[in-house]
């Protein structure tokens, strides 16, 4: 390895590694104030995610929306935009995509199962340009949107389900009626949970590299989001640039939602985000928003996700140990990653820019004479 | 390096942007740590690890960049943290008298009741100067300080820095500006690359002398450049009305031509409107009223991709937020506006074999000095960073160039090239509007020039009407 590369090393990855392994070291010290043995703990928390009959195929079921949801907001990131709308663009995904998945019938799985993932898509895409036309044309900061488009797409699900146009008659709880068997996502390997969305997302961290770094709408987003007025003096519109990427994060997210109703749940219920969007944030974090890095990190929270079980059944340590872990490298990580974003937050105001070419343009308040 | 200053004199320290000028002088306040040696004050050896140790020896600073509450008066920001108070509150009569008499002491005119927000820049910086003095200053350096102020506000200023010193305080007067060190100093020492060069006197040294040893071989003062042979007006403003970002007038009824072949100089303070002016031509903000035309074509209400690319240069006043991303490396800045045009891109695809080749044709043609195409824009040089910019903008051939503060802070050897290729490009028939609040710089190369007050163009000179002087009182509203 050369000199350069060892030192791209140690600047992009030693980070990410300290704050996991300072992560495990919290929660070591929580194992111990539980009156257990942390090496206990830890090699059944590895047993649970890795070597046990089909522990692996869990792990990497549970990471497939980590990937996906990973990407929605380092894409998100790249772009100076934090999108904690994840959870919202997942569940109207869902919706777009289960309505497909049950309603379009006679269809074969060629065209069918597209068509869910692309309806899925197309849903997040939607929900996640709101906050991107609100942010370019009014300045509305994008994390109060998402925030709370996030509870208006939960509510929206609810209507849906719970005795709305899209529950199932057959049964009493809140979902939609199964999924068709030419919209499933098929097992690709027997005997276990695991489904054709795994290759979906290891296809998704190269197109979005390949999106970001050779294509010119990434270097849009990148432009933008390194330096805003720089690209609007260059004649970039920063305000089309936002709505473009918070729907591309959008469709990344809604395609997670896609992907777990095809792919594992079958049906659409209430419960279909439970707090991954949320971790996802700690996943674009942990991978430096680099589409590569999302792989790793993705895998490590879906390890820790479907290990805990095991650990818990094992060795009575709760299962909210992964929590502590988790919000621990989170807090690690983000340290300092947050405290520089919501500096730059500070000494960039939010305001409005131009969206459609041609609207009013503001350039955001210069520094005048003291 | 070694540098002394004596009580009763005004010691200029003169130098390029990173000579080290402002290194040297945050050790002396205290900001910065010194790898080696010592700092004697009043003959004694001391240890300045903080302002406040500063503050404590009687050492103040004025910031190039005012540290002031607008908001409060001038009687509060002077007093502020070390307020005379009872029962916790701010006794503001004690502290106007306390005030008004260090300003008399001194010579410093200023109103203590006055709202800091309703005065003038150099008003401003006599508060700051009061601040200073106010701790019990005795050596006060100054930071740059007249780059904020008119010529006639510069004036004022050289005689409250005299009349500090005739009160026993030594001055220290960091500046590139040649002409003040020329003016104002008792003693001068010239820095280059962190060294000490030289420590002379006005009366020992010349204008020209003293930018040798700056820049460390000889150096062209004026820019040589012939007569101009204007064409045909390509950029024409008709009547511009432009609000600033809090709706408020800044642009005043504008009407100005730049003929093709001439450089039009745009003279003024800083945030006279010149900066409202230039974004309403770029299409980075709408005009309220008023027509801008390039050519035969109406370009008010174009946006600035449009603009820029029917034919408008545009360097900006700020590299660092406007000009350039850092983060980006030397090519990708190098074609930041036409990043998505053949042979740079290809339907979405970009071309980068195409990006790095233009690059480093680039690279050699303006002599920029970076070690390859792919190397971060923020690994460069100041003066490299702003020959990216310039190169950009001229390399499309533009038949306007709008040049904002085209030279702000960058090396002698980078300001002579970036002129040169001004003058060239005027030669060759293209259009240049170029602002700039270094008079100097407006002077040396305008063929004819503008002058902005509060919005106004108060007049356009041509010839010999271009004179120094009359522009500094057209620039401060006299007149």
């Amino acid at each position: 390895m050369s000199a350069a590369t060892l030192r791209w090393a140690r600047g992009t990855l030693l980070l990410p590694l300290v704050s996991v392994l300072l992560g495990l070291a919290v929660g070591t010290v929580a194992v111990l104030l539980s009156g257990t043995s942390p090496a206990d703990a830890y090699w059944a928390l590895f047993q649970g995610a890795f070597t046990n009959t089909n522990a692996f195929a869990e792990t990497l079921v549970a990471t497939v929306p980590y990937v996906f949801l990973g990407l929605s907001v380092a894409v998100g990131f790249r772009a100076g935009l934090f999108n904690i709308g994840g959870a919202g663009q997942l569940f109207i995904g869902g919706i777009f995509a289960a309505f497909v998945g049950y309603r379009l019938g006679g269809l074969p799985t060629v065209v069918h199962l597209p068509l869910a993932l692309l309806a899925g898509m197309l849903g997040g895409f939607l929900w996640g340009a709101i906050p991107g036309v609100l942010k370019a044309r009014f300045g509305a900061h994008e994390v109060i949107t998402t925030i709370m488009l996030n509870y208006v797409a939960a509510l929206v699900v609810d209507l849906m389900v719970n005795k709305g146009p899209m529950s199932d008659p057959r049964t009493a709880s809140p979902q939609t009626p199964p999924m068709l068997a030419s919209a499933q996502l098929p097992i690709i390997v027997p005997d276990s949970r695991l489904h054709l969305g795994l290759l979906l997302a290891l296809l998704a961290l190269p197109v979005m590299w390949f999106l970001l770094e050779r294509t010119t709408i990434g270097f849009r987003i990148r432009a933008v989001g390194l330096n805003a007025s720089a690209s609007r003096a260059a004649g970039i519109s920063v305000g089309w640039t936002m709505v473009i990427v918070m729907g591309i994060s959008g469709a990344l997210a809604g395609l997670a939602g896609a992907v777990q109703v095809l792919g594992v749940s079958n049906v659409l219920t209430p419960s279909l985000s439970s707090g991954v969007a949320f971790d996802a944030i700690a996943v674009a974090l942990l991978a430096g928003s680099n589409p590569y890095g999302v792989l790793p990190a993705a895998l490590l929270f879906g390890a820790l996700k479907s290990g805990a079980s095991f650990m818990q059944l094992e060795t009575q340590v709760s299962a909210d140990l992964i929590s502590v872990v988790q919000a621990a490298v989170i807090v690690f990580v983000a340290a300092p990653l947050l405290v520089r974003w919501l500096f730059r937050l500070r000494s960039a105001p939010a305001a409005p820019v131009s969206i459609a070419e041609g609207g009013l343009g503001q350039t955001p308040p210069r520094e005048g004479v003291a | 390096m070694d540098l002394t200053v004596r009580w009763g004199e005004v010691h200029a320290l003169l130098g390029e942007n990173g000579a080290g000028k402002s290194t040297l002088m945050n050790v002396v306040y205290g900001l910065t740590r010194p790898d080696d040696g010592t700092v004697l004050f009043d003959g004694r050896p001391v240890q300045v690890s903080s302002p406040i140790d500063a503050i404590r020896l009687g050492i103040g600073m004025v910031h190039q960049h005012f540290m002031l509450i607008p908001p409060l008066t001038v009687a509060e920001n002077v007093v502020l943290g070390h307020e005379t108070a009872r029962a916790g509150i701010v006794d503001v009569q004690e502290a106007r008298r306390e005030v008004a008499e260090l300003a008399r002491r001194h010579g410093l005119q200023v109103d203590p009741a006055a709202r800091v927000a309703d005065l003038s820049v150099g008003m401003q910086q006599r508060v700051e100067i009061l601040k200073a003095l106010y701790r019990g200053a005795r050596l006060l350096v100054l930071d740059e300080p007249t780059a904020v102020l008119t010529p006639p506000e510069v004036e004022r200023l050289f005689e409250v820095v005299h009349q500090l010193t005739k009160t026993g305080c030594a001055v220290i007067f960091i500046t590139h500006k040649l002409a003040e060190v020329m003016a104002v100093a008792n003693r001068i020492t010239v820095m280059r690359r962190g060294r000490v060069v030289a420590t002379t006197a006005p009366a020992e040294s010349s204008p020209a002398e003293l930018a040798r040893l700056m820049v460390g071989r000889p150096v062209l003062l004026r820019v040589e450049k012939g007569v101009s042979h204007p064409g045909e007006p390509v950029l024409r403003m008709e009547g511009l009305v432009v609000d600033d970002d809090r709706r408020q007038v800044a642009v005043d009824g504008v009407s100005l031509e730049v003929r093709a072949g001439e450089i039009v100089g745009l003279a003024g303070v800083e945030g006279n409107g010149q900066d409202q002016l230039i974004e309403s031509i770029l299409g980075l903000r709408h005009p309220r009223q008023g027509r801008i035309v390039l050519g035969a074509r109406d370009i008010t209400h174009d946006i600035t991709r449009r603009v820029l690319r029917a034919g408008v240069g545009h360097i900006p006043a700020d590299r660092h937020t406007m000009g350039a991303i850092l983060d980006l490396n030397v090519a990708d800045n190098l074609i930041l506006s036409d990043y998505d045009r053949p042979p740079f891109a290809r339907g979405l695809l970009r071309q980068i074999a195409a990006v790095i080749e233009h690059a480093a044709r680039v690279i050699t043609a303006f002599d920029i000095r970076a070690e390859s195409p792919e190397q971060s824009l923020g690994s460069l040089s100041g003066g490299n960073q702003q020959k990216v910019v310039v190169a950009r903008e001229l390399d499309s051939g533009p038949t306007v160039l709008v040049a904002s503060q085209p030279t702000r802070g960058i090396d002698v050897g980078s300001i002579e090239f970036i002129h040169q290729q001004l003058i060239r490009r005027r030669d060759e028939g293209m259009a240049v509007l170029l602002v700039s609040s270094e008079l100097d710089e407006i002077l040396s190369l305008s063929d004819r020039v503008a002058v902005m007050y509060r919005g106004r163009l108060v007049a356009v000179l041509d010839g010999e009407q271009i004179e120094s002087e009359r522009i500094g009182l057209l620039m401060a509203g006299a007149a």
